[in-house]
């Protein structure tokens, strides 16, 4: 195993960032089983460089994410590679939930009364800790969520799978920037549990062997190759 | 089969016409009930829109939040366009397409490098409009407020399995989409110049854009 640098709990509906450094990856675990993490992506040292929800698509084909994908910024870079996975869906195109879902579908609760259960929602949890950063509304792009699976129709109709993510899966993401990473576990906006749920995840932070030449994300599109090349030379 | 449905409005009493070149970007601000119309004059050309809250650019087009508000990514009659505070900035009234793209963004000049080839830089992207187009409007707008555009005329597929791809193009010359403003807005539209695919049939051409005043004006 390689190594572990520190392991901890995001729990359930709270927030959590973190500058994933270029040669550490990021293993997080469902431990209950239906976690649901939504997930922003930003270039550290240039946070106008973030996450691309549709060049990330669009370079890979594919409309979600799974072992072997990438996380494209807007730059044309690879902010984070997907180097394990015992998931094989995560979602890209469902977002985040906010205040207003939150209360039409679970109800109204205030911290008076609940204290930290009070119910949360993502898109706030995620402004509060951007503004940490320095960052703001603008800076909130499309966002994606580990261990959910939605799926689209012929006719575009978009369904949330329940279930997709058994107890004790896991997913891990490599660092190939300094990558201002930002993680919310509320659940996903088209979960239709009727109750207020989420759950929290294991994570640890754990030394990368660096993408080589023969590296799965790196040859699993020709896309990709380029975007290495792009990536490793913004370090030369 | 995709649903299309026709506009009544006269074409003769808009209060804004102009034909946007391929490649070119636009930008200008429109009010609540004025009806934004985008044809596309030759046929299997891309629009990339993007829509800010005149009172709070902050508040802008969220591909995100449009297609969870919808449960359905393609847009067309009906599809209320949200912003990421939730707001319905606008909705669209005629359609004589039946579905555009909410998922494929914008070509820049990175993304092609990744895309077709490293020598790539050189061509001339949608991001490219758009950046230039912020910066002159000013207010402090910048890279940082562009978001997942909507794409008027591209057809993309997602399969159920997850596959995603840009189809060719398919509409013919004229088709038209139609949008209500729903609040008072910026809007930002860059004429695709794109030649590496066939979301332009590798020759963009010109879109005609109007503009009626609606009832608060």
């Amino acid at each position: 195993m390689r190594s572990v640098l520190w392991e901890e709990t995001i729990e359930p509906g709270s927030t959590w960032s973190h500058v994933l450094k270029r040669g550490t990856s990021l293993r997080m675990t469902d431990m209950q089983g239906g976690a649901n993490v939504g997930a922003l992506f930003y270039n550290f040292e240039c946070p106008a460089e973030r996450y691309n929800m549709s060049d990330t698509l669009k370079a890979q084909h594919l409309a979600y994410l799974k072992k072997g994908v990438v996380l494209y910024s807007d730059m044309g870079r690879i902010l984070c590679s997907i180097i394990d996975d015992s998931v094989g869906w995560h979602d890209a195109l469902g977002g985040c939930n906010d205040a207003a879902l939150v209360r039409e579908k679970y109800g109204e609760t205030r911290y008076q009364e609940s204290r930290n259960q009070c119910f949360k929602n993502a898109k706030d949890g995620f402004l509060v800790e951007l503004a940490k950063w320095g960052l703001g509304p603008r800076d909130l792009t499309a966002n994606v969520n580990f261990f959910s699976r939605v799926t689209v129709s012929e006719e575009g109709c978009m369904m949330f799978h329940p279930g997709n993510s058994m107890p004790r899966s896991s997913v891990e993401l490599r660092a190939e920037m300094n990558v201002l990473t930002i993680l919310n576990t509320c659940q996903h906006p088209l979960d239709p549990n009727p109750r207020y749920d989420p759950k929290g995840v294991r994570i640890s932070i754990r030394k990368a062997t660096p993408p080589g030449a023969e590296d799965p994300c790196r040859l699993g599109h020709p896309e990709n190759v380029r975007g290495f090349t792009l990536t490793d030379r913004y370090f030369l | 089969m995709r649903n299309t449905t026709e506009s009544m409005l006269d074409p003769g009493a808009a209060a804004y016409r102009c034909v946007l070149p391929a490649g070119e970007p636009w930008i200008r601000e429109i009010r609540q009930d004025d009806v934004l119309r985008i044809v596309d004059l030759e046929g299997n050309q891309t629009a990339d829109a993007l829509f800010y809250n005149s009172h709070d650019y902050r508040d802008s087009y969220s591909a995100q939040d449009t297609i969870r508000a919808q449960r359905n990514i393609y847009p067309t009659t009906g599809t209320r366009l949200m912003s990421a505070e939730n707001h319905v900035l606008l909705t669209v009234v005629a359609d004589t397409c039946g579905q555009h793209d909410t998922l494929g963004g914008a070509c820049a000049t990175e993304s092609n490098m990744v895309r077709y080839a490293l020598d790539k830089r050189h061509m001339h992207a949608c991001r490219q409009n758009f950046l230039k187009a912020l910066m002159d409007w000013g207010h402090g707008m910048s890279k940082r407020d562009i978001a997942s555009n909507i794409s008027f005329f591209r057809n993309v597929a997602v399969t159920p399995e997850g596959g995603f791809s840009l189809e060719e193009a398919i509409y013919a010359p004229g088709k038209y989409v139609e949008l209500r403003a729903e609040m008072d807005l910026l809007v930002l539209i860059s004429n695709c110049p794109q030649l590496n695919n066939s979301c332009n049939e590798h020759n963009p051409t010109p879109i005609e854009i109007l503009i009626w005043n609606g009832r608060s004006n």
